[in-house]
């Protein structure tokens, strides 16, 4: 709305990319006022009071502190304005995604790796439909990444050892830099991809013209049959463990008494660190995956288990 | 009284090297703190003539990423945290409180002879192939991924940080103990109020900095798990330790900067400081508000979001107490009788840029704007603004303005003042364009960078060579005068502080007899005969 009124703006092209836009300006404003002041003093002060000049220099302020309130509030007010506009906007941008199209993300030593759910991986590019909110589902296989998109006036880490939630939305169709904003070693600079956004018809199209691959979650249910998992979780085995099927988004019970939701974060955790959050009556006997498994492994599985989450148990 | 001084008392190499002279030992540090900078310097002149195009046509990415760790260590640790401390501060502490020394004399010889076995291991770091995990040290890369000197240049600034403790203790000690009678707090120069809040930083953070450091090394030599998360370790653990201190450091460069520029502007208003006590308590407050900031830099890291919303609030604290020091040198200038000598310029400079880069900080302090332009070039320009426009110009500033007190030597005013408008103006089209490509979205420690943001990359580059022939003037006329300046008065900005009532360059002990205080500092006359002689 905002935007029509200063008609040369080139507008952020996510639905917050408009918001932070406007703070930028209200920030760039705020900023101009007190340095147009300033300057203006300090030229005023320095012209009239250089040394010889023979200016008026009787009645001195003498005393300082109403001088010393009336600033110290101003900046403050003015400060707690700013803070709070910056605040709302934050939490809109990192709000829990919607569980919509998930697109999963591996970051390495040097290249963003995507994968639609469908099983379209793509190297340095990912391809989304426009006006549709994609949530990403984002891990590093190595070091410290972070997932920035200048045209979204979006980014986030990615932190080896956990799960980053992202929702992105793109309001226009183009393609747009994706760079690595968090130095990750000798080719940081060489990290960057490429977000291709497209009329949600082109994208289903381009999404069917991919080359055929099986899709994420089967091939998820392969790996957890040969890792094994099968032998417990399968529901055939001896070996007493919580059933998966109808799990994801659930509350879990654990055995300390607290309660997780099932999420992919928790799916993850569990699969590496089995006996951080076990189960409620269930004993903590499940091997670590830690190191045994990649991260694409990972997102295959978690993937397959969520894929569970239809049947009933 | 003989006409001795101490830099005559005695000429051998050994009274230099085993002096507990305050000001000897400053200029040791001096001299120390001239050549890491031209090393920090002769970095990042490499890295602006690389970036100057978009392709990588002078240096191999390994290199250029050594090129900016190299340039972030020793400008950090090895210029801007010692260098008002520990030269300016060394040499006019004692003189300003009317003591005839530090408080430990010889502690202050091994602080700069621990600094310089960190500085010597550093360099060692650096020749041997140098470090390319950036200055921050950021995990797991630098624990498990990167194949460069990490333990030795971590060995490097582990040791230096002894010797910021041990000086911020020297300070803090000398400053309660040893001032001359009559001189209490409220008569203390707010030089010396911001050395003490800095020194407090120094003596708390720095531990912080050593055990992290100390982690790091743990972690790559023997993967124990702190923060590798494949074993259970958390890397956002190494980023709260690491800017727990790091926060606080941009403290310990920024605030005795501040602290040279009301000697600056008091003395060339001739006016006294306007707010004093008001100016005062701005640096405890800052020093103490500067403890609890550190998370700003993790607001895209995936800490929680109410962690970032309470780092948030405090970074806009902080900034009102900054403000208000801006405000408080502004009224000062009003109604006062105002000289344009070098030290001035320096000090009016400080004011615009200090502002501009207090104002940008406000930008990243605000939450939704961090995201866009954190890890961009705007953080880049914005700690650039408050370090090198900052800091460095109120360094030269205090530098020019205590320089017949150190070197007994006038300079030449002309050159002084060219220099002071280049820097300025090298600065700026240096520094400013930055902001334009963080705010466009160019990240920083890239090498090669998409074509479009060329045209501020060589803007960028243009203002650095401008800089960095500013940088070099003052090593030659400030050279020259050392030698065959005229001969400085024992006073010759007609300022009222201690330092200036002893002979320039000071006797081996300071002041002939004890100094006593009988009225509040910054007391110029008030119908302005007293004007500088050297104008």
């Amino acid at each position: 709305m905002w935007r029509q009124w200063i008609p040369f703006w080139r507008p952020g092209l996510s639905p917050h990319g408009g918001d932070v836009d406007l703070l930028f300006a209200g920030l760039l404003i705020a900023s101009a006022l007190v340095l147009a002041l300033l300057f203006f003093l300090l030229v005023l002060f320095c012209t009239r009071y250089r040394a010889g000049n023979r200016t008026d220099r009787d009645h001195r302020v003498k005393k300082s502190w109403h001088w010393e309130v009336g600033w110290t509030a101003a900046s403050s007010v003015c400060f707690l304005g700013l803070f709070v506009w910056g605040a709302s906007v934050y939490f809109q941008i990192y709000r829990t995604p919607a569980d919509e199209h998930d697109v999963f993300v591996v970051a390495k030593q040097w290249m963003w790796k995507t994968q639609h759910p469908g099983g379209q991986s793509e190297i340095d590019a990912l391809h989304i439909p426009v006006r549709r909110p994609v949530r990403l589902v984002m891990a590093s296989q190595d070091v410290i990444h972070s997932f920035f998109i200048p045209a979204l006036r979006l980014k986030h880490d990615v932190v080896p050892g956990r799960y980053q939630d992202l929702e992105i939305e793109v309001d226009k169709p183009g393609h747009y830099h994706l760079f690595c904003a968090e130095y990750c070693g000798t080719d940081h600079s060489g990290m960057i991809g490429e977000i291709v956004a497209m009329e949600p018809a082109d994208f289903s199209n381009w999404l069917t013209q991919q080359a055929p691959s099986s899709p994420l979650a089967s091939e998820g249910g392969q790996l957890f049959r040969e890792l094994g998992c099968s032998g417990c979780h399968g529901g055939g085995g001896t070996i007493r463990a919580p059933p998966l099927e109808g799990l994801y988004g659930k509350p879990v019970p654990l055995s300390d008494g607290t309660t997780v939701i099932a999420d992919d974060k928790y799916i993850r955790d569990s699969i590496l660190m089995p006996r951080s959050q076990v189960v409620a009556s269930y004993q903590p006997l499940m091997p670590s995956f830690a190191g045994k498994v990649s991260e694409d492994q990972l997102l295959r599985l978690v993937i397959y288990i969520k894929s569970l989450a239809g049947h009933p148990s | 009284m003989s006409d001795k001084n101490y830099l005559t008392t005695d000429y051998t190499l050994r009274s230099w090297f085993l002096t507990t002279d305050h000001k000897r030992i400053a200029i040791l540090y001096f001299a120390s703190l001239i050549f890491f900078f031209f090393i920090g310097g002769a970095a990042a002149t490499a890295i602006r003539i690389e970036l100057a195009t978009p392709q990588a046509d002078l240096v191999s990415s390994d290199v250029y990423n050594r090129l900016f760790t190299m340039h972030g260590i020793i400008m950090v640790w090895f210029f801007l945290i010692p260098s008002i401390p520990n030269t300016l501060g060394n040499f006019v502490v004692p003189l300003m409180i009317g003591a005839r020394d530090l408080a430990f004399p010889r502690l202050n010889l091994m602080s700069w002879y621990i600094f310089m076995l960190g500085g010597c291991i550093t360099l060692f770091a650096i020749l041997a192939g140098g470090v390319d995990t950036g200055w921050t040290f950021y995990t797991p890369f630098s624990t498990l991924y990167s194949n460069s000197y990490v333990i030795v240049a971590a060995a490097g600034v582990f040791i230096a940080g002894f010797s910021s403790i041990l000086t911020g203790l020297n300070f803090i000690v000398t400053i309660h103990r040893l001032r001359a009678p009559g001189l209490t707090w409220y008569r203390l120069p707010l030089f010396l109020w911001s050395l003490y809040a800095t020194s407090v930083i120094l003596v708390l953070a720095t531990p912080v900095l050593a055990i992290t450091l100390l982690l790091m090394a743990t972690e790559r030599f023997f993967g124990v798990g702190i923060f590798d998360p494949r074993i259970g370790g958390d890397p956002l653990l190494f980023q709260h330790l690491f800017w727990f201190y790091s926060h606080p450091a941009v403290y310990i460069m920024i605030l005795p900067g501040m602290g040279v520029i009301n000697e600056l502007v008091s003395c060339f208003s001739r006016k006294e400081v306007f707010g004093y006590k008001f100016v005062a308590w701005c640096s405890v407050a800052i020093a103490a508000v500067g403890f609890l900031v550190w998370g700003h830099h993790m607001f895209v890291s995936g800490q929680s979001l109410v962690a970032s919303l309470v780092f948030s609030f405090m970074s806009f604290i902080v900034a009102v107490p900054s403000a208000i020091k801006v405000f408080n040198w502004t009224a000062t200038l009003h109604k006062g009788s105002i000289h344009f000598d070098a030290p001035m310029l320096y000090a009016l400079a400080f004011i615009g840029l200090f502002t501009i880069g207090g104002l940008t900080g406000l930008f990243l302090a605000c939450l939704a704007f961090d995201v866009h332009a954190t890890d961009t070039y705007f953080v880049v320009a914005h700690f650039h603004y408050i370090m090198v426009g900052g800091m460095v110009t109120a360094y030269f500033g205090g530098l020019h303005y205590w320089w017949p007190k150190i070197t007994g030597r006038l300079y030449s005013e002309y050159w002084a003042r060219t220099a002071a408008v280049l820097i300025f103006f090298g600065f700026n089209l240096t520094f400013f364009p930055q902001f334009i490509l963080g705010a466009e979205g160019m990240p920083r420690r890239y090498h090669v960078y998409p074509p479009e943001f060329q045209v501020w990359n060589v803007l960028s580059s243009g203002g650095a060579a401008i800089l960095a022939v500013a940088y070099l003037m003052p090593l030659f006329y400030l050279g020259y005068s050392a030698f065959h300046g005229r001969r400085a008065p024992a006073n010759p900005w007609n300022a009222p502080g201690l330092e200036w009532q002893t002979s320039s360059p000071p006797p081996e002990f300071n002041f002939a007899s004890q100094p006593v205080v009988t009225r509040a500092p910054y007391q110029y006359n008030e119908h302005f005969q007293a004007e500088p002689q050297n104008a």
